[in-house]
């Protein structure tokens, strides 16, 4: 009852600012291609609702892929990363480093390298995701109660064992805080990705949007891109919910 | 079945257990008390194979159990259950990572101690004592020769203590397979033990070996009879020349 007070309070104030929006452009009559009424915005969705929808399925596509990859590769790093100390020592910094290299500057270099097919698109969505999932699930590894992992050695757990039935699970819920952040970032990713190039997608539709000038075209695509990062986050949640919670695990995952 | 033979152990320079030696014959129940910070945990570690020993031997039924991991039944203090696994799965994680665990074998034990109800429940759906007894049957499930219990019932309070303690006892006295039991309340000791051991401070050895006279199955109003009382100001009397400088650390 009261998350869906709060809610409806979140709702009623994105509308507010809507408004306030739409007022201040009608008000200091500003020119549509500069910034077009949340109206023109909507009307204009409607009205390319068929031209747009083929590239925004062709984004999703892109961006789960690249999201499932991303996490495929994330939890490996992470598991290897955490289960041996010497590479650890080796990697983590570089890991951490790479993470200031911008993606925009190394998108070309990725079509350079590897042309304008799929692979250069999902390297670029693998590198988002990548990162939010390692540490997360690094986290979650390290945090396992010592208790616990001493009483795994006294009643004679391998490393292995130890590994996978006591630090693993209990990582679920940090792993799941690194998935949901990067589910985020990966139609993001997808979206610069197709900047690049590419035959379809948001990104295809903003760029050309935006030669044209069509400031709402631009307006849409965002909006779709925001939706789009939601719907994702709220489908790993749902999913959290089915594997994670109910099933004892104390909450403490506080992203929402 | 269990022998200690003058074991020493040292972490760097300090000197943790020197000169250890004690017996657990089979079926019976022994008491460890000490001084806090006497090397109590350190000689499970020992025995659990976790870690070496400098000088002497483990042996259990005479194979020498040195730094082999997986030999003893053990409780912790705090329950350590795994969140995310039912008392059912909980109860048979030691056997899980040696074989196939014997479900029909579990589910007989939390049925004879009561706790059946409790089989599909996650262990945050229990209270404290409940989530100990739980500890205690899976130790008991894991089926080795003996059970290691290092102060079961610390964090738990005063009456569910006592709660517990009578109820582990009711089991051993039907069970009764060797327990080694290491606590630093005097009267638990004096309670369910057959044989206290009372520990020196550090460096660890036995100073004291105390036979506790009290016939099986024992009821609870032992602990008002003279004989209780007795041993009671004994062994606090040994514990409070060992007490010396330990408060220190």
């Amino acid at each position: 009852m009261k998350r869906a007070l709060q809610k409806g309070r979140t709702i009623i104030f994105i509308a507010f600012l809507l408004f306030i929006w739409e007022l201040v452009v009608h008000i200091a009559d500003v020119p549509p291609w500069l910034l077009p009424a949340p109206s023109i915005i909507l009307v204009e969705g409607l009205q390319s609702y068929q031209t747009f929808l083929p590239h925004a399925l062709a984004t999703v596509q892109l961006a789960l892929l690249g999201l499932a990859i991303g996490v495929g590769c994330g939890l490996s790093m992470a598991i290897v990363l955490h289960r041996f100390t010497f590479i650890r020592e080796l990697f983590y910094p570089i890991l951490i480093m790479s993470q200031n290299i911008p993606i925009l500057v190394l998108a070309p270099l990725l079509i350079i390298w590897f042309g304008f097919g799929l692979l250069p698109k999902l390297i670029i969505i693998c590198l988002v995701c990548f990162f939010p999932i390692v540490i997360a699930a690094m986290d979650g590894f390290r945090q396992t109660a010592p208790e616990l992992k001493h009483y795994f050695e006294m009643i004679g757990a391998t490393k292995a064992q130890t590994f996978w039935k006591l630090e693993w699970p209990h990582a679920y819920p940090a792993i799941f805080s690194g998935v949901k952040i990067a589910a985020t970032y990966s139609v993001m990713g997808a979206v610069i990705a197709e900047w690049l190039g590419a035959k379809k997608g948001i990104g295809v539709y903003m760029t050309l949007a935006q030669s044209s000038f069509r400031t709402d075209r631009v307006f849409v695509a965002i909006f779709a891109i925001v939706l789009l990062s939601l719907l994702l986050f709220s489908s790993i949640r749902l999913i959290e919910k089915f594997t994670v919670k109910g099933r004892g695990y104390a909450q403490h995952s506080k992203h929402r | 079945m269990l022998s200690i033979q003058n074991i020493a152990k040292s972490f760097d320079s300090l000197q943790v257990l020197d000169n250890l030696s004690f017996d657990v014959k089979d079926g019976e129940f022994v008491a460890i008390v000490g001084p806090s910070g006497s090397g109590k945990s350190t000689l499970f570690q020992l025995i659990g194979g976790v870690s070496s020993i400098d000088q002497g031997a483990i042996l259990l039924n005479g194979e020498d159990i040195q730094q082999k991991r997986g030999t003893i039944g053990y409780m912790p203090q705090q329950p350590c259950l795994l969140p995310w696994r039912t008392v059912i799965e909980n109860v048979t994680i030691v056997e899980e990572l040696q074989q196939k665990p014997n479900f029909e074998r579990a589910k007989g034990w939390l049925e004879k101690v009561g706790l059946a109800s409790f089989m599909q429940v996650y262990p945050n759906e229990l209270s404290g004592g409940m989530q100990q007894r739980v500890s205690f049957i899976r130790a008991i499930v894991s089926d080795k020769p003996i059970l290691c219990l290092d102060e079961p019932f610390s964090a738990l309070d005063e009456f569910t203590r006592l709660e517990m303690q009578a109820w582990l006892l009711s089991i051993w006295e039907e069970y009764r397979k060797s327990i080694l039991f290491v606590t630093h309340s005097i009267e638990e000791a004096l309670f369910l033990a057959d044989r206290i051991l009372v520990l020196s401070k550090r460096p660890a050895t036995v100073k004291k070996e105390i036979i506790v006279p009290f016939e099986r199955p024992r009821k609870e109003e032992i602990r008002h009879s003279a004989t209780f009382t007795a041993l009671k100001q004994q062994l606090f009397k040994y514990l409070q020349e060992e007490k010396g400088d330990m408060y220190v650390d």
